[in-house]
């Protein structure tokens, strides 16, 4: 896919480990992400994904296992939109650029550029945050992560309080801007299906402690699955008993699937 | 250019909402006239002789003459409360500890008159300079103090994250997270503690000292001179009006624009 010529940048996880005074977060984590790739880490609340999140992007110390990152430009988007609410839209947008040191003129223009593209209107870069919707403050979040051209992308399930029609458009709009320059990211996320719509491969956890039960590979391009396949992956991966015991689902007695039993 | 001239466009929109703060002063005029009337020339003399007087103090010179001592005395005390309350506040807003620590020490300091600190001023620094710019000074720091503790002990850890996933370098770390945030607190205090810096000097003054608005104040009542005394009130009261309305509070909304709800 990429025409560079230097090898593609990694993302290595080994032996990850964490603690809260004695309580075990995270134990014996091994993932890997490469340029290219979505990695989706799924789990129900509480099984430390976000705390795994937050080791990657280094607003933690690592104190067990380590972690080996070749990519060199790496941004993050929370759970919250977590903008500074005294800075504009479009200085917000352009916060990581200011910190990389990009002259003013430039930045408002790049700035401007990903709001329009993430779809603000005009008149929504000069307001506060506090003046925009929730939508509006998440797609403001968006460009700011793409603003800086990360070649890696955490999230941290961002689109997680909006209603579906809101999320399947920004997750559009992320798998657009994907397909035109090849960065790896590593997602987070409750959500079975929005994890098989979008990722490449696929981490199940399980919690206390936090740990990977069940690794799933999808082959096919991400532009090209439909809700069929979205559906039937689902129920496919459900039938797998790590899958079923990590969402504390009761065990399968019949083997075969309903339709309600599916997580939506 | 753009941000100056919305800068401007609101300052003037800001002075046209002040008709309304002019005609409640009308209103108090009219009453302070109408009560002169009643009591007579001796007890309370009416505003315009009261302003007819002022223009005379300000035509000889004295009026400010006095003004400037008073206003480097207040603005030094003033500026030495704002240093060392900043600084200490934003310190002790850190630690958990420290703002402990410090929340009684602040209430004795803000629940001792006045009065007496000046007499403890008077005891160590006699009839100089001294003694107005030290109780300034003691009056106006704890409240800066609080300002700056409570600025930096409301920082949002999770803009604090934000900086560190994009990157930001230590001083725009700062410029762009940590001041904007503090500021909105300490503006707010520095205001307050500006208008009771302004109160305490000529209090200090009057007592204390041989010149200055306070001195001229204690003057005109040995005079039994009431004409003379509202001169200087007036005077004093009307400077601090428009030094917060003309300067600070403009000031103020422009660096407060985010938090305003439209």
């Amino acid at each position: 896919m990429t025409t560079a010529v230097h090898a593609p940048a990694h993302l290595e996880v080994r032996g990850l480990g964490h603690k809260f005074a004695l309580q075990t977060i995270l134990e014996a984590i091994d993932l890997d992400v490469t340029s290219g790739e979505v990695v989706a880490l799924v789990g129900p609340s509480g099984c430390g994904k976000t705390t795994l999140l937050h080791l990657c992007v280094g607003l933690m110390p690592v104190r067990t296992g380590q972690i080996i990152s070749s990519f060199n430009n790496p941004a993050c988007m929370f759970q919250q939109p977590r903008l500074l609410p005294w800075k504009s839209t479009l200085d917000n947008i352009a916060l990581g650029l200011k910190a990389a040191g990009t002259g003013r003129d430039e930045r408002t223009r790049r700035a401007r550029m990903l709001g329009l593209q993430t779809g603000l209107a005009h008149e929504d870069l000069g307001k506060f945050p506090h003046q925009l919707s929730g939508g509006m403050q998440s797609r403001v979040a968006l460009a700011r992560a793409l603003a800086i051209m990360p070649d890696l992308l955490l999230l941290d399930e961002p689109f997680s309080a909006l209603d579906i029609g809101l999320k399947a458009e920004l997750y559009a709009l992320l798998l657009h801007h994907l397909n035109t320059c090849s960065l790896g990211v590593l997602m987070i996320t409750h959500d079975l299906m929005e994890a098989i719509r979008l990722s490449d491969t696929i981490l199940v956890m399980a919690p206390s402690p936090g740990r990977i039960v069940h690794r799933f590979r999808i082959d096919l391009p991400a532009m090209q699955r439909d809700d069929a396949f979205v559906y039937k992956i689902t129920a496919e991966l459900l039938q797998d008993s790590a899958v079923r015991t990590s969402f504390r689902l009761a065990p399968i007695k019949s083997g075969l699937l309903t339709r309600q039993e599916l997580p939506c | 250019m753009i941000l100056l001239r919305s800068g401007l466009k609101s300052f003037l929109i800001y002075l046209w909402s002040g008709w309304g703060a002019i005609a409640s002063l009308m209103l108090f005029l009219a009453v302070w006239e109408w009560a002169g009337l009643y009591y007579g020339e001796l007890i309370l003399p009416n505003p315009r002789i009261t302003f007819r007087t002022l223009a005379e103090l300000i035509a000889d010179g004295s009026a400010w003459q006095e003004l400037t001592i008073t206003a480097r005395r207040a603005l030094i005390g003033f500026g030495a409360a704002l240093a060392v309350g900043s600084t200490l506040g934003l310190v002790a807003g850190l630690s958990m500890t420290a703002s402990m620590m410090s929340r009684p020490i602040v209430t004795v300091l803000i629940g001792t008159p006045p009065i007496a600190w000046l007499v403890l001023a008077l005891l160590w620094f006699g009839n100089g300079d001294g003694t107005p710019i030290f109780t300034v000074f003691v009056a106006c720091m704890p409240i800066v103090f609080v300002g700056a503790m409570q600025g930096a002990r409301t920082l949002d850890g999770q803009l604090g994250d934000v900086a560190t996933a994009y990157r930001l370098p230590p001083l725009m770390r700062f410029t762009d997270i940590v001041l904007p945030h503090v500021v909105s607190y300490l503006f707010p205090a520095w205001i307050i503690a500006l208008g009771i810096s302004w109160k305490v000097v000529v209090m200090a003054e009057l007592l204390a000292s041989s010149d200055g608005v306070g001195a001229a104040l204690a003057v005109s009542r040995s005079h039994l001179d009431t004409a003379a005394t509202l001169a200087w009130i007036t005077a004093v009261v009307g400077l601090l009006l428009a030094v917060e309305y003309l300067l600070l509070e403009p000031i103020k909304r422009e660096i407060e624009r985010w938090r305003v709800a439209v």
